[in-house]
């Protein structure tokens, strides 16, 4: 059996698909995997507290300084590129090795990093009493703490900072919390109502009220508003006496003194004193700071939950409203339309807005939803609050609507889909009996289709949650002041406006103002990101899957 | 009842004549479905040529033929299932107890809920065996739940199956065996109480065993109701039946009681068939 004969055997007997259908399958997967380890590992390392290092570096000009921080990132540059810079090395040299080194204190250096030379960095040492120390502006500082203060006094010195330090430290972020809870919360809650009192005011005067105990009853609430404000006002004031009092100097690279008070910082740690088991401890409190608290800095620290609850809330009005819109429009469509030229009309014509580019539904939802529906409705329900308007500006109930209509193809083409597998039997089985048509359609067919509109639902929530672009149009903002499901009647605002995921990945890569410390957030945002619609989905899988398990009749 | 078997109440239809088949008892005839000269075209293909039969009261009728020859197309406009096939054309009249089933007051739900049918294969709805039955209760707007609990209890026993799934009410249908199901779905069809019964090849997907049941079945029930069986298999028909039609290419070859069908057909065309010579 000759060479060709052999080939054309193997040709024949189907091996080659198996290996190109393999191997296809095979390239997908090392893609996925590859994408999700590279985001798993920019995105989780960023919480891990790095050893601090002490050091002296020439600078190019030839100057000794000390240098105290943590390495961040490091690459292998020729040396062409570092002589560049005005440093003298060898010819022959090759490569060197270059660190991205955080150096914190941006208050006094004016940037948080620093890239070095390896070569020119000399005398490392790892002191067990370097501080590192989060603070709520202006990033990290790094230094050997030295005085703990309170009121001006020296309370420790030296060895005894940490201990008292850690103690004064937890008083404080406790007063802390007080505040931003009397801020938040209680004062939000009297503007929030001042405003409907404000309000309420004008509609009074829109309507033409003359009756002067009406306005005086407002007045009224008004006073009581303006006292409790007063009052709550007093007290923020004096737990932020209380606050200031105590502060902590320590001593950093250029063997500075720096007083910070202890109201800025978020938390302390000391990483090359700690165990591992300490840095565990001190990794998943950042990891979860970074999931459950607001952001600070203009995005570029902090957490990100405003975004996430965002997503969320958004992901789900979405599918609250695509599901009846979708399911409608596809039992009509399947079940009562003479299927004829105009329903096939209608059908490609769903098919394709699928393939319509999101952006343009931004434009859509812009054009439609906010100015035209919304400015109506103010016009209608809120004349009291022009020219500020309610409904007529981007907010979420716009951005779930417009979301609706994008993955609304989905949704109708795989009920219809549904629809079509249900066995005519089954229904002919009703109908025999005396149901009509509504009848059946309600109790036999949809329950039995509802697995396949669950697949529809498991596709738009994929595709809602990571569409960024229409959003940036119809409600989606970098910092919302406010979340759209508070405690203030009627809990949940729909005309606010929202934060999200997506585009807070788009707003801390490309509009932060510190894109170096803002590149790990990025990807520890998209990991999130990745993981909230891999959980939206894998709930309504489950969905799904139990419906199924009730309906599987049409498995016969 | 003042039929009898002895009196010449039926014999085959003469199309040239156009007698009418089972009228001769008169008034004394008790009928329940009277087909008057009913053509179904669907488009332009005649399915159903000039049929004239008379369906008695409480005795079970049987439609035999070949396949295609009509016999399940004819049963399915007793009931109506017809309106459900797009470009289907019905000529003709079907009275029920003297009323128009084509008449535009007619509701076709309440003529549902008069004419049951079994289907071929066995279609349970994806619910509890409970649920089954008592869904044409439901949709006849019985909410009591002791009512219900009574009715499925006396429809599953009348099926025959109340011994077997008394113990799994709230199982699946699905999960019953083919005869089962055949016997379930009868249930259902039996508890709203319907006047006639049509069984469109009930036994046909159906072992030996699971047969017979369905045909001892089908003698219990017909005391109760008037019952339509299509079947290609004739000798469930000489067994089961008190009237047998022959149907062949949509025409009505011959009708008339089952003894004498089987063992005196007036027509050739009959006889070739129940000899076996073609179909």
């Amino acid at each position: 059996m000759n060479l060709r004969q052999q080939t054309r055997e193997w040709w024949q007997s189907g091996n080659p698909w198996i290996w190109l259908n393999a191997g296809a399958v095979s390239v997908s997967v090392l893609m996925v995997i590859g994408l999700l380890l590279l985001i798993m590992v920019q995105g989780l390392s960023y919480f891990w507290p790095a050893d601090v290092f002490d050091a002296r570096y020439q600078e190019a000009d030839g100057r000794i300084v000390r240098l105290i921080g943590e390495i961040t990132d490091s690459e292998t540059i020729p040396v062409a590129r570092a002589r560049d810079n005005g440093y003298t090395l060898d010819e022959g040299t090759g490569q060197i090795t270059r660190y991205v080194v955080k150096i914190g204190n941006r208050d006094i250096y004016g940037a948080d990093f620093k890239p070095v030379f390896a070569p020119f960095l000399i005398d490392i040492t790892y002191p067990r009493d370097l501080i590192v120390g989060e603070r709520r502006e202006w990033g990290n500082f790094y230094g050997y703490p030295l005085r703990l203060l309170h009121d001006g006094k020296v309370v420790a010195e030296g060895e005894a900072v940490p201990a008292a330090l850690a103690q004064a430290l937890a008083h404080v972020t406790d007063l802390f919390e007080q505040v931003e809870g009397l801020r938040k919360h209680d004062i939000g809650k009297i503007n929030y109502q001042m405003e409907r009192l404000r309000l309420e005011r004008r509609r009074l005067e829109l309507d033409g009220v003359k009756d002067p105990s009406a306005y005086a009853d407002i007045e009224r609430r008004k006073a009581a508003l303006q006292a409790e404000y007063e009052k709550l006002n007093a007290r923020i004031a004096e737990l932020g006496r209380e606050l200031n009092r105590d502060s902590l100097i320590i001593r950093i690279q250029n063997d500075q003194e720096m007083t910070i008070p202890l109201a800025k910082i978020v938390r302390v740690y000391y990483p090359n004193a700690m165990s591992v088991f300490a840095k565990l401890g001190t990794y998943f409190s950042k990891i979860w700071e970074f999931v459950s608290a607001e952001p600070r800095e203009a995005n570029t620290e902090g957490g990100v939950f405003p975004a996430i609850f965002g997503t969320v809330l958004m992901v789900l009005l979405m599918a609250v409203l695509v599901t009846p819109f979708g399911v409608i429009a596809a039992v009509y469509l399947r079940e009562y339309a003479k299927q004829g030229l105009i329903i096939r009309t209608i059908r490609i014509a769903v098919n394709n807005l699928a393939g319509v580019p999101s952006i343009v539904y931004g434009v859509f939802g812009l054009g439609f939803f906010v100015y035209f529906l919304g400015g109506n409705i103010d016009a209608l329900f809120f004349p009291e609050a022009q020219p500020a308007p309610t409904f007529g500006t981007p907010g979420i109930l716009w951005s779930s609507l417009t979301l609706a209509l994008l993955t609304l193809p989905v949704v109708i083409v795989s009920t219809e889909e549904g629809l079509s597998r249900i066995p005519r039997a089954i229904r002919e089985g009703s109908l025999a009996l005396g149901a009509t048509k509504a009848e059946t359609l309600w109790r036999i067919v949809i329950p039995m289709a509802s697995p396949a509109m669950m697949t529809g639902l498991i596709l738009a929530v994929a595709r809602a949650a990571g569409e960024v672009a229409p959003l940036m149009l119809v409600g989606v903002v970098k910092l919302a002041p406010s979340l759209p499901l508070d405690g203030n009647f009627p809990y949940l605002h729909l005309e606010r406006k929202f934060m999200h995921l997506g585009f807070h990945i788009y707003d801390v890569g490309f509009q932060s103002p510190n894109v170096e410390a803002a590149r790990p957030l990025v990807y520890a945002t998209s990991l999130l990101l990745i993981l909230l619609i891999v959980l939206l989905n894998l709930t309504a899988i489950r969905i799904r899957n139990r419906l199924r398990e009730k309906y599987r009749a049409m498995e016969h | 009842m003042t039929m009898t078997d002895t009196a010449p109440l039926t014999h085959g239809i003469d199309l040239d004549n156009l007698e009418r088949p089972l009228a001769e008892g008169g008034e004394s005839m008790d009928v329940t479905l009277k087909v008057v000269d009913l053509d179904l075209y669907y488009g332009e293909k005649q399915a159903l040529k000039k049929i004239n039969l008379d369906i008695p009261r409480h005795k079970v009728t049987a439609f035999i033929g070949p396949s295609g020859c009509g016999k399940s197309t004819l049963l399915r406009c007793f009931n109506r299932m017809n309106d459900l096939v797009d470009n289907v054309r019905i000529e003709g009249l079907i009275e029920l107890d003297g009323q128009d089933i084509f008449a535009k007051t007619l509701n076709v739900a309440e003529l549902r809920r008069r004419v049951g049918m079994v289907f071929q294969k066995p279609n349970p709805f994806p619910k509890s065996i409970y649920e089954n039955v008592a869904y044409g209760l439901r949709i006849l707007g019985i909410r009591d739940r002791r009512v219900i609990d009574e009715k499925v209890e006396s429809a599953l026993r009348g099926a025959a199956l109340w011994d077997e799934v008394k113990d799994r009410l709230e199982d699946n249908a699905m999960g019953l065996s083919g005869g089962q199901q055949q016997r379930l779905v009868i249930a259902r069809a039996i508890a709203i109480e319907p006047e006639v019964l049509l069984l469109d090849e009930p036994a046909s997907a159906l072992d030996p065993i699971s047969t017979l049941k369905i045909e001892e079945l089908i003698y219990e029930l017909k005391d109760r109701y008037t019952i339509v069986i299509v079947t290609h298999n004739m000798q469930q028909a000489a067994r089961v039946s008190d009237y047998t039609a022959f149907m062949y290419l949509g025409e009505l070859v011959e009708y008339a009681d089952t003894k004498t069908l089987f063992t005196n057909p007036r027509e050739k065309r009959t006889e070739d068939y129940i000899t076996g010579r073609y179909g």
